[in-house]
């Protein structure tokens, strides 16, 4: 590699990281302003949390090929979670979300990997209605988690959750998030990620553990579900297990299809648009066609697979998201 | 011996795939496994590359029983399986494709080095380095699965079927490479059809019908065996 093209890309980094400085200063300004007033600033922080848990989900089936209709329950381990902790514990400062934020994200990675053990071995079809039992059983917990944990609510909700979530709790995991699945695709497990995706056969005739990487791509996809909804749990303040129900994971489902499989640039502009239309409609549309936005946005859906089928960007992605020796 | 199995039986639920067969390989020699159809060719080498599990047997791989060894163990042993069908990575490029086939290496120089041995004999694919696989043709599909086997620089490169689905100039053109390969110090078991050109270019082989070794012998002498002839030869 020649010196130039690494001070191009030195300086392109460079770039990013101020336009990333900079939206959070703009941003964090116009809020504090009052200019976004607090209902779009959760709307905002909604599109980050939503962003967080579509990374997850295109990791498990967009980059490594395992079709799962569970991720709301590894969204709703991960929100119950950090919210006992933080509201048992009654911690007021939003420094310490971090607590909340860990346990959920470690327990949703557990959970993932007892249960990803016995069915990643399912393919496709078997696997997606595994993932969707494993989906309906949590949510039942949840709706009967109040005779172990009253804290908890059950059917009637939690209520009382500190609201800690902050614009820049969100960016943060957000930008950790991207980073974090971009440097694992471009590395040797990653490839051996892909590679299961691709072909299981070829992958382990050229050594590929291939259970070993299909469970690592789906713990990691879960933890990223866990603490977005960690996120979510202090960002509303109430959680009711209706918010984890299955529709929740084909919400998730159509945002990674939507942006296209295996694209981070795509689940990134997908599940901003996405957040936005739904509530950005809400505003726009007068009340009395209000209830017509639900029906937009599937009729959207089905004109981008008719004319795009491989979703907004489909395999390809952002400049800054590239690295690496794709071709020596 | 480098490569021994004994005994070996295979069944997919009631049917029997394999019934105990026996077979053996000497380091540096090409041998081949003909015969026709459904005649179980194709699952002797799934099961010694752990892809299947058989009902019994030993396989016995430079002194060690690598029978209940799991697929990604075996691949490195130094075993490489080009699978039936090539079964390329279809939505990456022919460079990770390459790079997947050294997946288990961690050496910066032996993967360049293996790298660079599989362009000098597939100089056609560093023309399409950055193509998605799924865009070769067939003859080049069957080059970049064989070149996958060979960058992690195998002791054995099991071949499934490499004429099939190939015009007669491009099998010659295989069947060279094979040669060359086996010629620079890996050696070859060869699952073929086209009974022809693998007696030609193998050492010794294996006649297999419906799940049994019926013939075994030299190359050249079954190439002149009556029943071989008239079998497989078409004369």
């Amino acid at each position: 590699m020649t010196s130039i093209s690494n001070i191009k890309k030195q300086t392109s980094k460079i770039k990013i990281i101020l336009l990333v400085i900079l939206f959070y200063i703009v941003l964090q300004l116009l809020m504090s302003a009052q200019i976004i007033n607090p209902y779009w600033q959760q709307i905002i922080c909604y599109a980050g949390v939503m962003t967080i848990s579509a990374l997850g989900l295109n990791l498990i089936y967009g980059f490594t090929g395992q079709f799962s209709l569970g991720h709301a329950a590894f969204f709703g381990i991960g929100a119950y979670t950090s919210a006992f902790i933080i509201k048992s514990a009654n911690f007021s400062n939003p420094l310490l979300l971090i607590i909340g934020l860990i346990a959920g994200c470690i327990l949703a990675g557990i959970i993932a990997l007892l249960i990803g053990l016995p069915i990643l071995r399912l393919r496709s079809d078997y696997l997606a209605i595994a993932t969707l039992g494993f989906g309906i059983i949590v949510k039942v917990l949840f709706d009967n988690a109040d005779a172990v944990f009253p804290v908890l609510g059950g059917s009637r909700g939690m209520v009382g959750i500190p609201q800690l979530t902050t614009f820049t709790w969100v960016l943060v995991i957000v930008i950790l998030a991207v980073l974090i699945l971009r440097n694992l695709i471009n590395s040797a497990p990653g490839r051996a990620l892909v590679s299961v995706r691709e072909d299981e056969i070829a992958s382990e005739a050229v050594g590929v553990n291939t259970t070993k990487y299909k469970t690592l791509g789906f713990v990691i996809g879960s933890m990223f579900a866990g603490i977005a909804g960690a996120l979510y749990a202090h960002l509303y303040a109430f959680l009711h297990p209706q918010n984890f129900d299955f529709l929740k994971s084909i919400d998730v489902l159509l945002i990674v299809v939507l942006g296209g499989m295996a694209s981070i640039s795509g689940t990134l502009i997908a599940a901003v648009v996405w957040v936005l239309i739904l509530e950005g409609l809400r505003v726009v549309l007068p009340e009395a066609v209000l209830d017509w936005r639900l029906v937009i946005y599937p009729l959207l859906l089905i004109l981008i697979m008719i004319f795009k089928p491989t979703g907004i960007f489909g395999g390809k992605e952002f400049k800054f998201l590239h690295y690496g020796d794709k071709n020596e | 011996m480098w490569l021994k199995i004994e005994n070996l039986s295979v069944s997919y639920g009631m049917i029997k795939a394999l019934n105990n067969i026996s077979f053996e390989l000497k380091q540096g020699e090409i041998v081949t496994l003909i015969g026709a159809n459904g005649a179980g060719k194709t699952t002797v080498l799934n099961t010694i590359s752990g892809l299947i599990k058989p009902n019994q047997g030993t396989i016995i791989f430079n002194q060690k029983n690598i029978l209940n060894f799991a697929a990604h163990k075996i691949a490195g042993l130094g075993i490489a399986h080009v699978p039936e069908g090539r079964k390329p990575f279809p939505n990456l490029s022919v460079y990770e494709n390459l790079r997947l086939g050294a997946y288990l290496s961690n050496d910066k120089d032996f993967i360049t080095q293996g790298l660079s041995k599989v362009f000098k004999s597939f100089p056609r694919l560093h023309e399409r380095i950055k193509q998605p696989a799924g865009t070769l043709s067939g003859g080049e599909l069957q080059m970049l699965a064989m070149a996958r086997g060979l960058v992690s620089q195998p002791n054995l490169l099991m071949l499934d079927e490499p004429s099939m689905g190939l015009s007669p100039i491009l099998v010659n053109e295989i069947f060279n490479i094979i040669k060359d390969i086996n010629s620079s110090g890996t050696s070859i078991l060869l699952v073929e059809q086209n009974a022809n050109m693998a007696l030609n270019i193998a050492s010794r082989a294996y006649v297999l019908e419906t799940g049994k070794i019926t013939l075994e012998g030299n190359a050249c002498d079954l190439l002149n065996d009556p029943r071989v002839k008239s079998a497989y030869l078409g004369e």
